[in-house]
């Protein structure tokens, strides 16, 4: 054993989590470490090639406005860009891409090294080092030691991950990858509390054995998005996915083999995502469903791999052909890898602070799956907070927290560290009770300034965004004070707008609130300048949206009034004998920051919280009587 | 759904009776809170014209409650005590009045349709040391009435769980959820299988949820009789035996008036359970000797208290024919809720029933007898029938008797319509579905339940969804 170097952060894992810490803890000026399994499998998709979705897009919008670099990334190595959900508001579209899996690979692994102070290393952790509860560092198989300020865990799926494939099971992590399976040990030695979590993929099949005549073509859309607001990309060539559906003689094959499932048979340990299950689990769950509906998509632009999303197996492999090849298009399909489902250790994220510092263990913080979720985005979203947080700490600076009302950050991680989670969590728009003010559309507006702040948003980006929101502002005011006058030539443009007369009094912005009046045919009536796309968009949002928006805005304001009486960490909940003991457990496990957190605990009742309220100011008033 | 809660208990203003309830005393009424100020201001009127919060505060201003249709409520001087120059440290309006149980609970009402709640057990107080007015000894005794309020409210709310209003505030509250779970789904799933939901649908579906509620509402008038008692006037001209009639409606259950808590001892004289419908006679507030004073309302005194009455019992002679001043009280009570009783139909034989006006023929009429009691059981089985409908048997009916339950589900149907309107609107989903879970957050308030670990629960457990 002995030193190889030191540093101020080490992030053990380079998946999706990994890459994002290691980057934004060399950004913020961290000497930085960022060990990986393999160098040839930096941010690998182990599963599905495609990236946002609802409440994912809006992460990777959140990520990508704080400075971080999964969107530029996904926007490069997209194949297929599509808004989802158009006709349900702007709260919840969302932007989803299919991604060139190798190539996103390519993207981010050229990004990382070419990183000033981060170090890139193929290397086993085995060990992580403590000293007086504090990390100092983390030592590999090969015996070589590397000293630290802060170690940041994103170790995915890895922890004694273990692979099943109906009867078979092995130690091994995806993709035929190696498992980490010390550190989980080293982890329990230094008081870490471990679930184990289980997750699955299904098989990837050769593009040139599929029948395309009986699938239904999925195009992406015409128009050309990207997720980063500083993105470069202005073309791309789309490549389309194809939807077909199982059958009865699919559904008939798979009960025939049930007993072979290792999610059946008992072989599998691990808590599943129930939004993520598998083919078999959903003929056994919604028996009565006459078909199932398959995507199969493109892995990317230089391989035949097809993912077929939605039939995730952990059947044998021969099964998984046969009932494969009931479907239509599929008949003749060649598989290239099975489907298999994997189990692996998490960390319990309840031990983990707001920043993803551990409470026991000063300078170590956790990230992704490691942390019981499930998702790239969600993993990106805890790494990018990770890095910056390890940063913070080292140079004694108060955390960076997201409050639920900030950003989908913020709940995601308010979620974990305060209720935890019992399988892995995805990141959904119905988890945001401020969904409103969360859009994908206004993450730039709602976090570019915070990013600025810690550091992350380098000029060029800032520059744009600040010329984003002058115009915005400008234009609001503007359409806000130049009132419509109702005479005859008014009259007229109205008409050709297709909308009803205006009352006296009423302002441009007024009229913008109208269903059927865009700001695009308003310009063209009433000589107003064009306007970016993004930006009239914005200016149609607030103007017709804005009932609704201050809607929420006040009870963000309420809930602020709870978040902000704090909660002092030395408090022993078990003297406070009012409370219920329930309640003084829950409190003493989770040490919530404020009372707005603590509400939030499952088992602290509305009466729990007065007696809390009342123990503060008494302390507060002993305190303020010492002094 | 806790975490609202607890942001709902912190901020909302409340309101209560702050003095004894009796009579002869002034009665206060404080409200305290953000909202105090506009409370006051809607159901305070200053003889001057002026707003409250024109006068310097801590200005006892002189003026008059209005009831929502802008009748006076009651005389009274009302005081605006800015924040934190209160007893709460918050801005706080107090109303003294005559102190009658009825004006003090009017003025509640009124206190709480523009706005506030009712005040907890101990909250003032509470709100005062969390607000750094009260001292640190009294901080105990404040955690003890919260403790024993979270105790009897647990025990409430065990009793509700068996109840009929929970398990039908829970059925309400699953359509509307079975509502919010699909658009969920719909919206976190775009490109599962899901049946997409309509505007259509969405409205059917909320107006089933819309009427339940609405229903239940309605019923909140028996549970507000349940909780306040029916307000019955015995008018009739003297010596129709309404004394006696009186006499034996007090001999009923006395032991079961006892339990209108807080409450004084003059008052209760005056609140009697009948077939387990509670009455309280209107304007004999403060009257000790009510028999006497009951025998002694002529056509004058009639007139006067009818206003205020729910029911007007009307006695008739039975062995006498029926006078003028018989039809003119008759006359008094036309297009109002009443019920004729002929008394001392054990002396029988003039037939008051058939010689009543053309416009009663069909009216409620019961004859009985007040000496010996024969007819007393087809009165109070009418009465519970008033009170508690046809189609139901006593007991068997659900009743919003909680003031808090009520606001609740006001607060439900508010949001309901909000949403309503949404969607015919076809304002997007984000946009309907604020409403719609707010109005899932106040039924589940009634039940406890939480909307949002529901949903994504309810989302998995109904849809087959995933790669």
């Amino acid at each position: 054993m002995y030193i190889t170097d030191s540093y101020d952060v080490i992030v053990v894992g380079a998946g999706h989590a990994g890459v994002e810490a290691a980057l934004a803890a060399a950004r913020l000026g961290g000497k930085t470490l960022l060990a990986t399994l393999s160098m040839d499998n930096i941010a690998l998709m182990p599963c599905n090639p495609s990236v946002g979705g609802p409440a994912k897009g809006h992460l990777v919008r959140e990520i990508d406005a704080l400075g971080g670099e999964m969107g530029l990334a996904a926007d490069k190595a997209c194949i297929q860009m599509r808004l989802l959900n158009t006709g349900k508001g702007y709260a919840v579209q969302a932007l989803r891409a299919q991604e060139d899996k190798p190539f996103y690979h390519t993207i981010m692994k050229q990004t990382v090294e070419n990183q000033d102070r981060l170090d890139v290393k193929q290397l086993m952790i085995d060990k992580l080092l403590v000293s007086n509860w504090e990390v100092v560092g983390v030592e590999a198989e090969t015996g070589e030691v590397f000293e630290a300020k802060c170690v940041i865990l994103a170790t995915g799926t890895y922890l004694r991950a273990r692979i099943v494939y109906g009867q078979v099971n092995y130690e091994s992590g995806p993709n035929g990858l190696r498992s980490a399976n010390k550190l989980s040990l080293s982890l329990l030695e230094n008081g870490l509390e471990l679930m184990r979590f289980k997750t699955g993929t299904p098989a990837r099949i050769d593009a040139r054995s599929l029948d395309y005549d009986k699938m239904e073509i999925q195009n992406g859309d015409a128009a050309l998005r990207n997720f980063s607001f500083i993105s470069e990309v202005t073309e791309r060539s789309q490549v389309p996915c194809w939807l077909t559906y199982t059958n009865e003689k699919t559904h008939q094959i798979i009960r025939d083999n049930l007993h072979l499932s290792g999610m059946f048979n008992g072989m599998i340990e691990g808590v599943g995502p129930r939004y993520c299950p598998s083919i078999e689990s959903k003929i056994v769950r919604f028996a009565n469903k006459e078909r199932h509906q398959l995507f199969i998509e493109p892995e990317g632009l230089r391989t035949n791999e097809m993912y077929v999303q939605g039939m995730s197996s952990s059947l044998p492999a021969d099964v998984q052909l046969k009932f494969m090849q009931t479907i239509p298009g599929l008949e003749h399909c060649r598989m290239m890898r099975a489907g298999y489902a994997i189990d692996y250790d998490c960390l319990d994220p309840l031990q983990l602070k707001a920043s993803l510092e551990h409470k026991g263990i000063s300078g170590l913080f956790s990230a992704g799956q490691s942390n019981g979720t499930s998702g790239y985005e969600e993993a990106a979203a805890q790494g990018l907070m990770a890095g910056i947080n390890a940063m913070r700490k080292i140079n004694g600076q108060p955390p960076f927290i997201l409050g639920r009302n900030d950003a989908y950050i913020g709940v995601l991680i308010d979620d974990l560290v305060t209720k935890g989670t019992n399988e892995p969590y995805r990141m959904m728009t119905s988890r945001a009770e401020y969904r409103l003010l969360l859009r994908q559309d206004n993450a730039d507006l709602r976090l570019t300034e915070k990013g600025r702040q810690v550091g992350l948003v380098d000029d060029e980006r800032y520059e744009k965004f600040t010329a984003k929101r002058t115009l915005l502002e400008r234009t609001i005011h503007q359409l806000g004070t130049t009132n419509v006058p109702p005479n005859a030539e008014t009259e007229q443009k109205l008409q050709n707008m297709g909308t009803a007369p205006v009352r006296p009094g009423m302002t441009l912005l007024d009229l913008l609130r109208r269903g059927e009046v865009t700001y695009g045919n308003m310009a063209a009536e009433f000589d107003l300048p064009e306007l970016p796309e993004v930006v009239a968009e914005q200016t149609e949002i607030f103007a017709k949206y804005e009932g609704y928006i201050n809607k929420q805005k006040q009870e963000v304001e309420r809930a602020l009034k709870l978040e902000n009486k704090l909660i002092p960490q030395n408090i022993d909940y078990h003297a406070i004998k009012e409370l219920s003991s329930e309640a003084a457990e829950k409190l003493d496990k989770i040490r919530p920051v404020s009372i707005g957190q603590a509400s939030r605990i499952s088992g602290v009742s509305p009466a729990d919280i007065n007696v809390l309220m009342i123990v503060l100011e008494v302390k507060r008033r002993k305190e303020q009587d010492h002094d | 759904m806790q975490e609202e809660l607890i942001k709902q208990e912190q901020e909302e203003t409340i309101s209560a009776v702050c003095t004894a309830l009796g009579e002869g005393a002034i009665g206060i009424i404080r409200v305290s809170g953000e909202k105090a100020l506009a409370v006051g201001e809607q159901i305070f009127k200053a003889a001057s014209g002026k707003k409250l919060a024109a006068y310097v505060p801590n200005t006892l201003v002189y003026g008059h409650v209005l009831d929502t249709d802008g009748s006076i409520v009651d005389e009274v001087m009302a005081v605006y005590m800015k924040a934190p120059h209160s007893y709460t440290a918050e801005d706080v309006v107090e109303i003294q009045c005559h102190g009658g149980v009825r004006s003090l609970q009017k003025i509640l009402t009124l206190s709480y349709v523009a706005g506030a709640r009712p005040a907890e057990p101990g909250e003032f107080t509470k709100r005062a040391f969390l607000n750094g007015r009260i001292d640190l000894v009294q901080a105990e005794a404040v955690m003890d009435i919260i403790k024993s309020r979270s105790d009897a409210a647990l025990k409430v709310a065990m009793r509700q769980q068996e109840g009929q209003l929970s398990k039908q505030v829970h059925g309400l509250r699953r359509e509307l959820l079975d509502v919010i779970v699909n658009l969920e789904a719909v919206i976190d799933y775009p490109e599962d299988d899901i049946e997409e939901i309509t505007f259509g649908n969405v409205l059917t579906e909320v107006n089933k949820t819309v009427g339940g509620v609405k229903k239940l509402l309605e019923n909140a008038h028996t549970g507000k009789i349940l909780r306040e008692g029916l307000k019955v006037a015995i008018i009739g001209k003297p010596n129709v035996g309404k004394s006696s009639f009186l006499n034996f409606l007090l001999k009923e259950d006395r032991a079961i008036v006892s339990e209108f808590a807080g409450t004084t001892r003059d008052v209760i004289e005056e609140q009697f359970l009948l077939g387990g419908v509670p009455l309280v006679l209107a304007d004999t507030a403060g009257i000790r000797d009510t028999e006497d004073y009951v025998e002694r309302i002529g056509v004058e005194k009639s007139r006067r208290i009818l206003s205020e009455a729910e029911l007007a019992i009307v006695v008739l002679d039975g062995s006498q024919p029926l006078a003028d001043e018989d039809r003119e009280i008759l006359e008094l009570v036309k297009g109002r809720r009443y019920v004729i009783i002929i008394n001392k139909s054990d002396l029988g034989s003039a037939d008051v029933k058939a010689d009543l006006p053309e416009a009663f023929k069909t009216a409620p009429v019961i004859e009985l007898s007040a000496k010996t009691g024969e007819g007393f059981e087809a009165f109070t089985e009418w009465l519970q029938k008033f009170v508690y409908g046809d189609d139901r048997h006593l007991g068997d009916g659900i009743y919003v008797q909680n003031a808090r339950h009520e606001r609740l589900l006001q607060n439900a149907l508010a949001s309901m319509n909000d949403a309503l309107a949404a969607a015919e609107a076809h304002l997007p989903y984000d946009c309907i579905m604020i409403d719609l879970r707010n109005a899932a957050e106040y039924l589940g308030e009634i039940t406890g339940d939480a909307v949002r670990d529901e949903i994504i629960n309810e989302i998995f457990s109904k849809f087959c969804i995933g790669k």
